[in-house]
């Protein structure tokens, strides 16, 4: 067992130094774009790139768009608006592929979900266009500030697994924002209902500003507000948060694809490595401490929005 | 409320097919580009040049229309491999539009409002209205 572990932690580091090599070492193999590199090569390490990414997403308990667009855009040669095109689609891919089980344990709620999802798509939307029309140079500031500030949210914020609500508030009343879902590790059905939704509800209007400004999966801001703020119980935050994915990333994704700014050779070798990759985290789920690739997904995030940041300022070409 | 709804349940078996219709056109349409067995409207040695560019300069360069225009050119290979893009996409709009009854037979006419409210801003999204800017 203890060697098993040995083993998992192993080959996530090993992956983990691909993705710190790999980038600069195909940029060195390939040169420049305009100096005619061969074009597969670029594509075949966003595959390889994403399949790392994909592995440590799943046990540091985030989807892969919050780490992908970061990366891509400070190391590879795609223009901004094609790697948020594509971290939109690989969201909206580990979504769609989870939500319909997450609906069936019952792990999303819906009705809990429809109305904060109304706010996060309009948003959305809003974000994409906002995004689509600001220099590329501001858009990188912004994405370093908000990478940074994520990080700093894994790091620091705290979770409350069944939290506390005395009495709902009368819109969440009003709209029957409550219910019972069974929690199969505990054995038991757990009885939720939610407070403050109107906050709940400016806030996720933000976040679907913040996800089709960036082209993030927004389940890092999703899961904290629908637990701290509003009180649902982690385990039906997470899966409520998945599914509300599904619907708030399509938004903006029509706005990217509406502008021209999907482009499949991009977009597909992402969402394959990026689900692959997921495969393997899953399985990789019970041998490896999650803590620890979520210390590590920490540290490349302040590393990646470090560098977003100061290629935004001109500090970094 | 206890346990799981009913349109819940149905919500999730419709967007399942949608979800995996999806991935499968975005494999296949991807396969057929790679595997060279249509024309393309973009040479992929040129891709690098233009990759690097804005969306819009993009779209000028390739000769390929924003908005719903890339269906005019779905004979070749690299726009027939959105269409696996498409399909997730749009994976949600007839799981919202399968509530729509649900809720007007239970009268549950708040939720008959947001549901109808999301539809109409997915439809908005989806419309092409914000192909060019």
């Amino acid at each position: 067992m203890k060697n098993n572990k040995s083993i998992a932690c192993f080959g996530l580091g090993c992956g983990v130094v691909l993705l710190a090599v790999a980038c600069p070492a195909l940029a060195w193999a390939a040169g420049a774009p305009d100096a005619g590199g061969p074009w597969w090569l670029w594509p075949l390490a966003l595959f390889l790139v994403c399949f790392v990414l994909g592995v440590i997403a799943v046990p540091a308990g985030i989807g892969g768009g919050v780490l992908f667009v970061p990366i891509v855009s400070g190391f590879f040669p795609f223009h901004l608006d094609f790697v948020r095109g594509a971290g939109l689609l690989v969201a909206l891919s580990g979504a769609l592929a989870a939500g319909p089980a997450l609906l069936r344990a019952g792990l999303a709620d819906l009705r809990l979900a429809l109305p904060l999802t109304l706010l996060a798509s309009a948003g959305a939307i809003v974000g994409a266009l906002v995004g689509l029309t600001l220099p590329v140079a501001a858009v990188e500031v912004a994405l370093g500030i908000t990478i940074l500030c994520i990080a700093v949210i894994m790091w620091r914020a705290k979770k409350s697994e069944y939290p506390d609500v005395a009495r709902p508030d009368p819109l969440g009343a009003a709209l029957r924002m409550s219910g019972i879902y069974r929690d199969q590790a505990l054995g038991r059905e757990i009885e939720w209902r939610v407070h403050r939704t109107p906050l709940g509800l400016a806030l996720f209007a933000g976040i679907g500003v913040l996800a089709g400004v960036f082209g993030l999966g927004a389940g890092w801001a999703n899961v904290p507000v629908l637990n701290l703020v509003m009180g649902v119980p982690l385990k039906l935050a997470a899966g409520t948060s998945g599914f509300i994915l599904s619907i708030v990333d399509s938004s903006a994704a029509w706005v990217y694809i509406n502008q021209g700014a999907l482009l499949a050779v991009i977009a597909v070798p992402s969402v394959i490595g990026m689900m692959l990759g997921a495969l393997i985290g899953a399985r990789l789920l019970g041998a490896i401490r999650a803590s620890v690739i979520r210390r590590l997904v920490i540290v490349i995030l302040f590393l990646a929005g470090a560098r977003a940041l100061m290629k935004g300022l001109g500090w970094w070409a | 409320m206890i346990g799981i709804s009913p349109e819940q349940l149905r919500y999730a078996r419709l967007l399942e097919y949608g979800a995996r219709s999806g991935l499968v056109a975005l494999i296949a349409g991807f396969a057929a580009y790679m595997g060279g067995v249509l024309p393309v409207q973009v040479p992929l040695d040129v891709l690098p040049r233009l990759w690097s560019l804005p969306a819009g300069d993009f779209v000028r360069e390739s000769g390929i229309a924003a908005g719903w225009g890339w269906l005019q050119l779905l004979g070749k290979a690299d726009l027939l491999a959105l269409v696996g893009i498409v399909l997730l996409a749009g994976a949600s709009l007839p799981c919202l539009i399968l509530l729509v009854p649900i809720y007007v037979a239970r009268k549950d006419w708040p939720y008959l409002g947001i549901t109808l409210a999301l539809i109409g801003v997915l439809a908005l999204a989806a419309s092409g209205l914000f192909g060019v800017l």
